[in-house]
């Protein structure tokens, strides 16, 4: 680990000793071994990038490195002393802190309540509100953003309850702070502040370990790389060593240069819907789009520019206002029922929340929308279901260990296959789907655009809302771009680049935006 | 990661796969009929315990309902006092005389409980769904108002059956038995086949459990989640016009107290019997053992002089607090 010298420099307090080191770890659940003999270090202002597909070990890592977990076999060990983090509260106690990916906050209390929950300042009898929302006020400032510390957490966006959630753990002493994929869920423009926030972290001589799945990213910030693959460690490198395309290959272990698959532009498509004039009331004004026979629309814009709920609008789940015109004839859908029975499916960004019923078994969930076809008389035909599913495991590829296994135990990636499967039950000319490969790995993303490239190649036309710039552009057509609440414009063929999408996601010139 | 953490009884044997939380209602019902052996032996004699199940059917016919509203994510505080409304309004209804014969007299009033019942659950369904009021306050509300107008009915005296006629056609409805088995009971395991049937089997059980899991995945699903919720209290009324069905014939009376806690032995009993108060889980045949361990055990504290039989309710909301202890560590397994 000597090659320290090589760095970019990044501040002044790093020292060569470790702050943390894992010595051999392992992990089992029951026979199934997860984590096997991994050994890394981290040290002050460092930045060290964990990465591997889902199912790789690394979120089990961190788990075990913050205390959350115990591990099998194996030390940490903490300036040099060898420790045992019982719990998460003893790892914070000696200056370990984890971002979760999820955001845990509670909607109902403040951000400023929120932040300080559970070390309320105070007078011993009463909490002292004041300097509680000052000091809240002033963390999320210093992670560069503005956000009222009076206001309740639920009217926050998902970026924004980042941020909070944040402020929250770096308010506690720390000398390792551990992000599990905090930009999953941000745009380039937000996941960009944020890493901006790490870099400064990194330069109060503060340790951290990063997972993510954006190899962008990984490159830009972190100073050593480590890659997982199916519980072991395969590599651990200098970032400078690295490019994006071989973090990718050595996390698959193969190559993934053709990420996106080919895709047959036509020149003229059969209009078969068109939007005009749609409006959902606080999320999107006067919105008119059309969309071809065989065609991948993208949707781009920054969280919160209303694409998810101008969507929703669209198949009946939010009220809306406007003309839809399905294969030239006007439609209106009061709910989804009948979206779903004139063909089109929305798939929601929020799979866990939104798409599938996580304490339900894989049949369950496959079946739900279209129940209808599995009834015999008044009867569920489960055989039928059963075959259903052995069907789908097979045409979308779902990595199940057990077929009775619930959808909660599938990993990301199987879920947005099993939520695929679920809607094609459907058999819809129109599918909407939604952050199609958040919190997914590359090797599944590839398989989800190939998925999405057959669908097209079938007739069936696709919406992808997503706020992965390079993804709509490797598998779309067209990309339909959204500021607040507004269509701000349209790019296709070579103007389809990352640039034109910023300029008119944010409304300045990419030079003022980065 | 997170999947495989959470897979861990992927690698269990085939028999421990059984789902313990679902066996363990029985196990309890077998343990106490082994404690009321013991305990006494007129306990376990067959008079004894057709008896007690006998009793208990009132309480395990309103609790299958229950177990409807309760696995689609409802509440309802009101099974109690729609019990004593509909009852009351069945009887006065039998006193009316519109029809002629005792005969016709009673079918007329089947299909008149039926109806009311029916309309009270319509009535919690409505005001849940389409007023978005929460179950329990919806419930609350309605536990009053059936009270109260049954209250009113009664003018805080008693709504007797008079016909001597139909009393002794209806009679048999509780008291008599067919090949040895008290009607009753025959009753109870009907209503929970049904209610089995519809809750495993068809499409709406599937789309109760699935309301009761997640209400945002059941929409964007394409299930129309009201109209579910909203059918779900209809099943409760249905059940509870059964009940009152059997009721009636008992004691020929209402009066303001009639049905008094029901509500709270009903869901104990869908509790006991492994139904997840949170929605998503329903378990029929479990919600019927609960609420014949609900009754085992106050017929063993009144044969037993071990305890006190005043101190019934309080043993009935200890067992419900161990229930819920015993499944969550049987969860955790």
């Amino acid at each position: 680990m000597n090659a320290a010298a090589s760095h970019p420099p990044t501040g002044p307090s790093k020292s060569d000793a470790p702050v943390l080191q894992a010595v051999g770890l392992s992990k089992s659940f029951g026979p199934v071994e997860v984590l096997k003999d991994i050994s890394l270090e981290v040290r002050a202002g460092e930045v060290h990038a964990i990465i591997g597909e889902n199912g790789a070990g690394k979120s089990t890592l961190m788990k075990l490195l913050a205390g959350h977990l115990q591990p099998s076999r194996g030390e940490l060990h903490i300036d040099g002393e060898t420790v045992t983090l019982a719990d998460p509260v003893e790892a914070e106690r000696r200056g370990i802190v984890l971002v979760h990916q999820e955001i845990l906050l509670a909607p109902d209390l403040t951000v400023a309540q929120n932040v300080y929950l559970g070390r309320e300042v105070g007078n011993g009898l009463t909490v002292d509100d004041r300097l509680m929302n000052e000091g809240a006020r002033r963390a999320v400032r210093d992670l560069g953003a503005e956000i009222d510390p009076t206001v309740v957490v639920g009217r926050l966006s998902i970026a924004q309850r980042q941020l909070v959630q944040i402020a929250r753990v770096l308010l506690v002493p720390h000398r390792v702070v551990i992000f599990d994929e905090p930009t999953a869920s941000l745009t380039p423009v937000e996941a960009e502040a944020l890493l901006k926030v790490i870099a400064e972290i990194r330069t109060k001589g503060t340790a951290v370990l990063y997972i993510s799945h954006r190899l962008q990213e990984v490159k830009q910030i972190a100073d050593r790389v480590t890659v997982l693959r199916d519980g072991r460690l395969v590599a651990s490198r200098q970032a400078a060593e690295l490019q994006p395309v071989d973090m990718a290959m050595l996390m698959v272990g193969r190559d993934v240069a053709k990420l996106y698959p080919d895709h047959q532009t036509a020149a003229a498509r059969q209009t078969v819907l068109e939007v005009e004039d749609f409006s959902v009331p606080g999320f999107a004004q006067h919105a008119s789009f059309k969309l071809g026979r065989g065609e991948i629309l993208g949707f781009a814009g920054l969280v919160g520019a209303g694409r998810t709920e101008l969507m929703e609008g669209i198949v009946g789940l939010r009220h809306g206002r406007g003309t839809i015109r399905l294969n030239g004839t006007p439609v209106h859908f009061p709910n989804v029922d009948a979206s779903l029975k004139a063909g089109i499916v929305y798939l929601s960004e929020d799979r866990k929340g939104k798409g599938l019923l996580l304490a339900k078994d894989l049949r369950t969930n496959l079946t739900l929308a279209s129940l209808g076809r599995f009834v015999r008389g008044l009867l569920i035909d489960k055989g039928k279901e059963t075959a259903a599913l052995d069907k789908a495991i097979a045409d979308f590829d779902i990595r199940a260990r057990r077929k009775d296994m619930l959808a909660g135990q599938l990993s990301g990636g199987n879920q947005q296959k099993l939520l695929l499967a679920k809607m094609m039950l459907l058999d819809p000319s129109i599918i909407i789907i939604d952050e199609p490969t958040r919190g997914i790995d590359i090797g599944t993303k590839e398989q989800i655009y190939k998925f999405i490239a057959k669908l097209a190649s079938e007739g069936r036309s696709i919406i992808v809302v997503s706020s992965e710039m390079q993804e709509l552009i490797g598998i779309c057509d067209r990309i339909v771009v959204m500021r607040s609440a507004h269509i701000a414009g349209e790019v296709a063929g070579n103007e389809m680049t990352e640039d034109r999408i910023v300029v008119l996601a944010t409304g300045v010139k990419s030079e003022e935006a980065a | 990661m997170t999947d495989l953490a959470a897979n861990k009884p992927s690698a269990r044997i085939s028999w421990r796969n059984i789902d313990l939380a679902a066996v363990a209602p029985f196990v309890a019902l077998a343990l106490l009929l082994v404690l009321g052996a013991f305990a006494n032996p007129n306990f376990i004699s067959i008079d004894n315990l057709l008896n007690v199940l006998t009793r208990s059917a009132f309480i395990a016919i309103i609790a299958v309902g229950a177990t409807f509203v309760i696995s689609s994510g409802g509440l309802d505080l009101s099974v109690g006092s729609m019990v004593a409304f509909v009852a009351s309004l069945t009887i006065m209804f039998l006193n009316s005389g519109a029809f002629a014969g005792p005969g016709a007299m009673l079918a007329a009033a089947v299909v008149v409980a039926i109806l009311i019942g029916a309309a009270c659950g319509l009535a919690n369904g409505l005001i849940t769904t389409l007023g978005r009021i929460e179950p329990f306050i919806a419930t609350l509300g309605t536990m009053g108002i059936y009270r109260g107008l049954t209250t009113w009915l009664s003018q805080g005296g008693a709504i007797t059956l008079r016909s001597p006629d139909i009393q002794s056609l209806y009679r048999p409805a509780y008291f008599g038995s067919v090949l040895g088995v008290p009607v009753p009971i025959i009753v109870i395991v009907a209503t929970a086949a049904l209610g089995a049937f519809v809750l495993y089997r068809t499409r709406y059980g599937r789309h109760v459990l699935a309301v009761g899991s997640n209400e945002d995945v059941a929409r964007y699903s394409g299930i129309p989640v009201s109209r579910v919720r909203t059918l779900a209290y209809v099943i409760q009324g249905l059940c509870v016009a059964v009940t009152c069905l059997l009721y009636i014939p008992r004691l020929g009376s209402t009066s303001a107290t009639t049905g008094l806690m029901w509500e709270l032995q009903a869901i104990t009993a869908v509790v006991i019997g492994g139904t997840a108060l949170r929605g998503g889980v329903g378990r029929i045949w479990g919600t019927v053992c609960g609420a014949f361990i609900l009754e085992i055990v106050g017929n063993i504290m009144l044969l037993s002089n071990f305890v006190s039989e005043y101190l019934i309710g309080a043993i009935q909301g200890a067992i419900i607090i161990v229930a819920m202890l015993v499944q969550r560590s049987l969860a955790r397994r």
